[in-house]
């Protein structure tokens, strides 16, 4: 009888393991995928400039669900050079355009910040939208030790 | 929907301060299953605006890229002391609101 159990919760385990590993296969396949086309969706086929932006992240985030993320755009924000839109783009994650924020010379800064989900190890992609048709382009790499949206363990 | 609004006790006018919200929302990214098996539908905020001085001095468009409980920072220039207000609402039409005094000095 009690043998019996045991087999039988044995292969329930085996079950419920093999079933986990099987979930987990198509999450853990998540591609980089190809932002250009989101970038030029922004810039309007205008080309960015290089750098010019503050990206802090984390070099290790632990955990993919909550990782802080702040944006600094040097700019006198004023009425006629300031930065209009910030632009973050995560090229992991299954849906890349993770927010736009809209500043103005009323912001007196152009500094925000936020907790992002990051699903895995990947490069965070920060366009701002300056005054006068121009853009300014940066990215960041950040190393994923247990991505968001993927474990399905983490439910509260 | 709950949320709260932290801004400095007093601001000097003319000077950016911080505006710190905080929502209480999963942002359900519509990736996740229950126990069951069964697909968690996507439930996110879209949009979060901040009002001050009689214009908009803020807004942000979310993605499922933004954590549970969506946390910002944000600066604004002090021009007049009054009322702040940040209102959101998510893809299924609910919406919050969180206001705060700002005092300039």
């Amino acid at each position: 009888m009690a043998l019996d159990a045991a087999m039988k919760r044995r292969a329930f385990i085996a079950l419920a393991v093999g079933g986990a590993a099987a979930a987990a296969l198509p999450a853990s396949a998540q591609e980089v995928q190809d932002i250009r086309p989101l970038v030029e969706a922004i810039t309007k086929g205008a080309a960015p400039e290089e750098g010019g932006i503050e990206i802090s992240l984390p070099p290790i985030a632990e955990n993919g669900h909550s990782v802080p993320f702040t944006v600094k755009v040097p700019s006198p924000m004023s009425e006629t050079d300031h930065v209009s839109a910030i632009h973050v783009i995560a090229e992991r994650n299954p849906r890349p355009a993770v927010a736009t924020f809209h500043l103005g010379p009323w912001s007196g800064r152009a500094e925000l910040s936020t907790r992002i989900r990051l699903a895995g190890t990947q490069k965070v992609t920060v366009v701002a939208a300056l005054s006068g048709n121009r853009f300014r382009i940066a990215r960041k790499e950040v190393v994923v030790e247990s991505a968001a949206c993927l474990d399905e363990g983490s439910l509260t | 929907m709950l949320g709260r609004i932290q801004v400095p006790p007093e601001v000097k006018r003319g000077q950016p301060f911080p505006v710190r919200v905080i929502v209480q929302h999963p942002m359900e990214t519509g990736f996740r299953r229950d126990y069951n098996g069964k697909v968690i539908p996507l439930n996110i905020v879209e949009r979060l605006a901040c009002r001050y001085g009689g214009r908009e001095v803020f807004r942000v468009e979310l993605g499922s890229g933004i954590a549970a409980n969506p946390y910002f920072v944000f600066p604004v220039v002090a021009t007049a002391s009054g009322e702040i207000v940040v209102e959101w609402r998510d893809d299924r039409g609910q919406s919050g609101r969180v206001s705060a005094l700002v005092k300039v000095a």
